[in-house]
C-alpha cells in the first residue's frame, strides 16, 4: 500500500537537494549551517520511522541549535530579474495560471479518484492519508506540466524551491516542532492541570458563566497549545460534558460544535499555530512575524464573543 | 503544578520575541525536568513526537512548482490581470477569495487554497495590484497590511467553513469523543451547528475587508 512514507521520501529527497545546493553555494555566508539544517531534516523525513526515538531526538536537537543560534543564511541563486519576469509574463499570459491552479485541482481530483483504487482487493493508497498523498502526487505532476508548458530549464524547479526554502528558513519546520512540543505537554498532563484550575473558578449553577468559561477556556487553551484539537478533549471532559450537558441539560452537539469553533478563534491569535500564522508572515516577507495575527485578532475576538452568545442561546433550547 | 513551567516558558519566550526554536528547546527541557524525566527520556519523547508530526511539512512539496512559476512571471501576470479590472479594490478581491474559500471548504474542498499554493503566488499580488491601480504606488506599510490581510482571509475562511462539512477532522474528533462517552450523534448533527458561526464570520470579516479599502484611501491622503 502506498502511504505517507511515499510522500516523506519525496520530501526527504527534496530537502537533501536543498542541503547539497547550499553546501556548494559560495554566495551563502552560512552555507554549512544551511547544509547541516536541511540535511538533518532530510534524514528525519527519509529514515525517521526506522531510527530510534533517541536518534531522532538528537537530530531535532541539532535542528534546534543550528536554527536557534542564527546559523542559517541565504545565498544568491541565479533567478530571473524583474524585467525578465515581466517579459515572460507578457509572453505566456494566462497560460501561467494552468500549473498554478493544477496543484489544488489535482490534489482534489486525486483525493476523490484514488479512493476506490484497489490492488488484489486491498486499497492501493492509504485511505486515511489520501489528501496528503494526493498533494504529493499533484505537486510532481504540476512541476512537469509547468516545465513543458512554459519551456523552463530542467533544473529551475529545484533551484527556485531552494531559493524559497532559504527565504523561509527555520520557520519551515516550526509547525512540526510546535506540534511535537504540544504532544510532550499533553503527555505530561498540562491540559488536566489547566482544566483543574478552571473548574475551581466556575460558578456551577450560572449557565451563562459556565458557557463563558467553556468557550473562553477553549480559546485560551488553544492559544497555549496552538491547536484546538488538543484543547477540545480536555475542556469538554472537564467542563462541557459534566456541567453544560450533565448538570444544566444542554445539547451535546451544539456544545461540541460551537466549542470547537471557539477554539478556532484561539488558533487565529497564537504564534503557537505557526503553520497558519507565522509561516505565511515569513512567506509574504512581512517585517513583523506577528503581522498576520494582528490582522486576525479583531475578527477572532468578535467571533469568540459571538460564539459565546450563540452557545448560550442555542445549547439549552436545541431539543 | 510544576508541569505548567513549560507553558510559562513558552509565554515568556513569545512575549520577549526570542527565537522560537530556543523557546521550544527551553520549554521542552524545563517541563520534562519538572515532570521528573531524565535527559535521555526527554530527547527520546521529543524525537518521537517530531517524527509523528512529519505530515505537517508536506506542504513544502509545492515549492518547486510555485518557484518555477514565479521565475516565469506568474505574480506579474496576476497583477496585470487584476490591474485591468476597474472595479477591483484590495478589499473586494480579498472578499471574493474569502467567499470562494469558505464555500469550497464547507463542501469539503479544503485543499483548494493555502498560503504557499494560492496566497503568495496569486491572492496577495492580485490584492496589491488592485490597490495600486487605484491609489498609485503603495507605501511599505500599506503593502504589508494588504499582504497580512491576504494571509488572514485564507485562515478565517477555512476555519469557519470546513466545520460545516461532515467528514472533516474536527467533526470526526467530536463525534468519536462524544460516542466514547455515550452520546452517539450523527456527524451532520455537529456540522449544522457550525453554520451560524460561519455566517457570522462572513459578515464580520467581510465588513472589515470592505473597511480596508476605506482606510487605505484615507492613509493615501
Amino acid at each position: 500500500m502506498i502511504g505517507l512514507n511515499f510522500v516523506f521520501i519525496l520530501a526527504g529527497i527534496l530537502f537533501a537537494a536543498f542541503a547539497m545546493l547550499n553546501l556548494i553555494d559560495a554566495t551563502n555566508p552560512q552555507r554549512f549551517g544551511n547544509a547541516v539544517f536541511w540535511g538533518c531534516y532530510s534524514v528525519t523525513l527519509l529514515f525517521g520511522a526506522r531510527l530510534s526515538d533517541f536518534a531522532n531526538g538528537c537530530l531535532v536537537l541539532v535542528l534546534l541549535i543550528v536554527g536557534g543560534t542564527s546559523r542559517l543564511g541565504r545565498g544568491e541563486p541565479r533567478t530571473t530579474s524583474g524585467e525578465e519576469r515581466r517579459e515572460s509574463a507578457t509572453r505566456w499570459g494566462n497560460r501561467l495560471f494552468i500549473p498554478a491552479l493544477l496543484t489544488p485541482a489535482l490534489t482534489l481530483l486525486a483525493t476523490v479518484l484514488l479512493k476506490g483504487v484497489t490492488l488484489n482487493g486491498a486499497p492501493l493508497f492509504d485511505p486515511k492519508n489520501l489528501s496528503i498523498i494526493s498533494l504529493g502526487l499533484a505537486s510532481v505532476v504540476a512541476v512537469v506540466v509547468a516545465l513543458v508548458l512554459l519551456r523552463q530549464p530542467l533544473a529551475a524547479p529545484i533551484h527556485e524551491a531552494r531559493r524559497m526554502i532559504d527565504m523561509i528558513g527555520w520557520a519551515a519546520i516550526l509547525p512540526q516542532l510546535l506540534a511535537a512540543l504540544g504532544v510532550l505537554f499533553a503527555d505530561l498532563g498540562v491540559g488536566e492541570r489547566i482544566a483543574e484550575i478552571l473548574r475551581h473558578v466556575v460558578p456551577l449553577d450560572n449557565a451563562f458563566a459556565v458557557v463563558c468559561v467553556y468557550t473562553m477556556g477553549m480559546a485560551l487553551f488553544t492559544v497555549i497549545m496552538g491547536n484546538a484539537f488538543a484543547a477540545f478533549p480536555v475542556m469538554t471532559a472537564a467542563i462541557g460534558l459534566p456541567i453544560i450537558v450533565g448538570r444544566l441539560g444542554g445539547d451535546p452537539a451544539v456544545m461540541a460544535a460551537i466549542g470547537m469553533l471557539s477554539g478556532f478563534c484561539g488558533t487565529l491569535m497564537t504564534p503557537m499555530a505557526a503553520n497558519f500564522n507565522i509561516v505565511p508572515a515569513v512567506l509574504l516577507e512581512l517585517p513583523d512575524r506577528n503581522g498576520v495575527i494582528r490582522v486576525q485578532a479583531p475578527t477572532a475576538l468578535v467571533l469568540l464573543v459571538g460564539n459565546t452568545f450563540l452557545m448560550y442561546f442555542l445549547v439549552f433550547h436545541a431539543r | 503544578m510544576f508541569t505548567l513551567v513549560g507553558v510559562l516558558v513558552v509565554l515568556v519566550g513569545f512575549v520577549l520575541r526570542l527565537n522560537p526554536l530556543i523557546v521550544i528547546f527551553a520549554a521542552g527541557l524545563s517541563s520534562g525536568i519538572a515532570a521528573g524525566l531524565d535527559l535521555f527520556a526527554i530527547i527520546g519523547a521529543f524525537g518521537k513526537a517530531f517524527v509523528g508530526n512529519r505530515y505537517l511539512s508536506i506542504v513544502w512539496l509545492v515549492l518547486p512548482v510555485i518557484g518555477v512559476l514565479e521565475r516565469a512571471g506568474l505574480r506579474e501576470r496576476a497583477e496585470t490581470l487584476v490591474g485591468r479590472i476597474r472595479a477591483a479594490t484590495a478589499g473586494r478581491v480579498l472578499l471574493i477569495y474569502f467567499g470562494v474559500r469558505q464555500i469550497t471548504a464547507a463542501l469539503g474542498l479544503t485543499s483548494l487554497g493555502g498560503h504557499p499554493q494560492m496566497v503568495r503566488p496569486l491572492v496577495a499580488p492580485m490584492a496589491e495590484a488592485a490597490a495600486e491601480s487605484r491609489l498609485g504606488p503603495l507605501s511599505d506599510a500599506a503593502r504589508y497590511r494588504i499582504r497580512a490581510h491576504a494571509a488572514a482571509v485564507d485562515n478565517i475562511a477555512l476555519f469557519f467553513g470546513e466545520d460545516i462539512f461532515v467528514a472533516i477532522g474536527s467533526i470526526l474528533l467530536m463525534k468519536s469523543f462524544l460516542a466514547q462517552r455515550g452520546y452517539d450523534i450523527d456527524a451532520f448533527g455537529f456540522a449544522m451547528w457550525a453554520i451560524p458561526t460561519g455566517l457570522l464570520a462572513f459578515l464580520v470579516h467581510g465588513a472589515r475587508l470592505l473597511g480596508l479599502d476605506g482606510s487605505l484611501d484615507e492613509a493615501r491622503r
